[in-house]
């Protein structure tokens, strides 16, 4: 509040030649270094955007931008945000070529399946830290290590794990790096993008304007947007390991108290995941209407972007599943505000909407009574 | 996704769940969908021998505008004759359940299901009530 009112500090950060802008430049400031404490960078490697999704937009195609005289060739996998699959679609429009990986059944994608697929051209690998949808968790460390060696640049997106994981710069050799507010509870609506200084990653502005933020993205600062995500990145460094913990312990009591479901499936690696996340299936449930038994709960079935459609997950789908066990799909997000009593009070409707919807469904008829669904003529609509 | 009050009350209170012996001679079955798009109705109709629609079971695996379009049908088709309950169209479900234009598709679904039903009966009984 005190970035918003004419009492507090509300000017421009970008004006140099008065206090109230000191005063505010001096907030951006401090927020700056917050955020580069918490993955071990220097703040000067921080530029502030709307969010991820811009982070993303300005990594991509901002280093495509600046290398293209040395290579169009971009690699990518299928599971990645729509922030990046999006901006490689727009950049094959472009005349670029993309390699989508195809992730192992269990969500991962492996540094060798990214050494392979580099080639002389090659320009840039993205890939993201943890998989929105699923948690799984890729090995970015060693991804680092050979885009390094083959002297690609290395953009992770980690919307999903800053705050959760232990990011250290200064060990992974990542060049770019995507990163949100939102997801450790600071405001929607800002983000940043870590651009590495040594050894130097330069891209193209996709912004053009007054040159704020040494030119890479213009447009004046939201100042209470970027003191909002240095207090959450502040916040998240202080409580992140016991926090770990906790939510660990509470998504492992909940995985306990489905995992006596019959025909129920965990998607995505169970070891290599973030704390918070569980994306299960439950077959022969239809997921929307699981999700609206449990509408009590803040609950989602597929990504929050796509779940205004009716199509299946495309990163389940990529895993390998079926249709069917793709439209059977729960993700359930365990946070900082979820308690123990919440977790048996999931784990008890998740129970009783199963059963009433599986009552309900012709499919599970037909698997008690031993047909094989996969054997049945449907009329595809 | 917000649901409307019928909606909400079919799905919460599902009419004529359950299932009629396939073989019997007085069922017809309309099994319509596939589980690769998320919706499968299996709407079932016990007809006595004047042609009127006696009695109707249904179970869906889909949202729950689906479970509502197929148990709002089973309501409807009750008491009519086979071709009375072919006249039932898909908008009339629709806007009786005030469906939004992404889910037109479930009454859509549960329209073939009750053509495919009478349909059934109908080539058990070898046309003999045409």
């Amino acid at each position: 509040m005190e970035c918003l009112t004419l009492e507090g500090n509300y000017g421009n950060p970008a004006s140099r030649s008065h206090l109230l802008g000191w005063k505010a430049e001096e907030a951006v400031e401090t927020a700056r270094r917050q955020v580069a404490d918490l993955i071990n960078a220097d703040p000067r490697e921080i530029v502030w955007t709307s969010g991820a999704t811009e982070a993303d937009n300005l990594a991509i195609k901002g280093v495509a931008h600046f290398y293209n005289k040395k290579g169009k060739h971009l690699v990518t996998s299928k599971i990645e945000h729509k922030a990046v699959l999006d901006s490689c679609r727009q950049l094959e429009r472009e005349g670029y070529e993309v390699t989508y990986l195809e992730p192992d059944e269990k969500g991962l994608i492996s540094p060798q399946a990214v050494a392979d697929v580099i080639r002389e051209d090659t320009i840039l690998v993205s890939l993201m830290h943890v998989n929105n949808e699923i948690g799984v968790v890729n090995d970015i460390e060693a991804i680092g290590k050979i885009t390094r060696e083959k002297k690609v640049i290395f953009h992770v997106d980690a919307a999903q794990s800053a705050g959760k994981l232990d990011i250290d710069l200064g060990a992974m050799q990542v060049d770019l790096m995507s990163l949100t507010a939102h997801k450790i509870y600071g405001p929607k609506g800002v983000g940043a993008l870590y651009v590495r200084r040594k050894p130097r990653v330069r891209i193209e502005p996709q912004v053009h304007g007054g040159g704020h933020e040494r030119g890479m993205r213009s447009g004046t600062l939201a100042t209470h947007q970027i003191v909002g995500m240095g207090e959450a990145y502040r916040i998240a460094r202080e409580e992140m390991h016991e926090e770990h913990e906790r939510v660990l312990a509470l998504r492992n009591r909940l995985l306990d108290g489905l995992k006596n479901i019959e025909e129920v499936y965990v998607n995505g690696d169970v070891e290599h995941r973030v704390a918070g996340n569980l994306n299960i299936s439950f077959n022969f449930v239809e997921g929307e209407s699981l999700m609206m038994a449990l509408r009590d709960l803040a609950l989602s079935s597929g990504s929050a972007c796509t779940s205004a459609s009716l199509e299946p997950s495309y990163v389940l789908r990529a895993l390998g599943l079926s249709d069917e066990l793709a439209h059977s799909s729960l993700r359930i997000t365990v946070g900082r505000f979820t308690t123990e009593e919440e977790i048996d009070y999931a784990v008890e409707k998740i129970h009783e909407a199963v059963a009433k919807l599986r009552e309900l469904s012709p499919l599970w008829d037909m698997y008690k009574d031993g047909v094989d669904l996969d054997q049945v003529q449907w009329a595809a609509h | 996704m917000a649901y409307s009050d019928k909606v909400l009350d079919h799905y919460e209170n599902p009419r004529n769940v359950g299932k009629f012996d396939d073989e019997d001679a007085n069922v017809g079955t309309g099994m319509v969908g596939a589980p690769a798009c998320g919706d499968v109705m299996r709407l079932q109709i016990k007809v006595d021998d004047k042609g009127v629609i006696e009695d109707a079971k249904f179970k869906t695996y889909g949202c729950g505008s689906a479970i509502a379009s197929s148990s709002l049908l089973t309501e409807w088709v009750k008491g009519r004759s086979l071709t009375e309950a072919t006249e039932i169209k898909n908008k009339d479900i629709a806007d009786e359940l005030g469906l939004p234009p992404v889910k037109i598709h479930c009454s859509v679904l549960a329209e073939d299901a009750i053509k495919a039903a009478v349909a059934d009966i109908k080539s058990k009984r070898d046309g003999e009530l045409e």
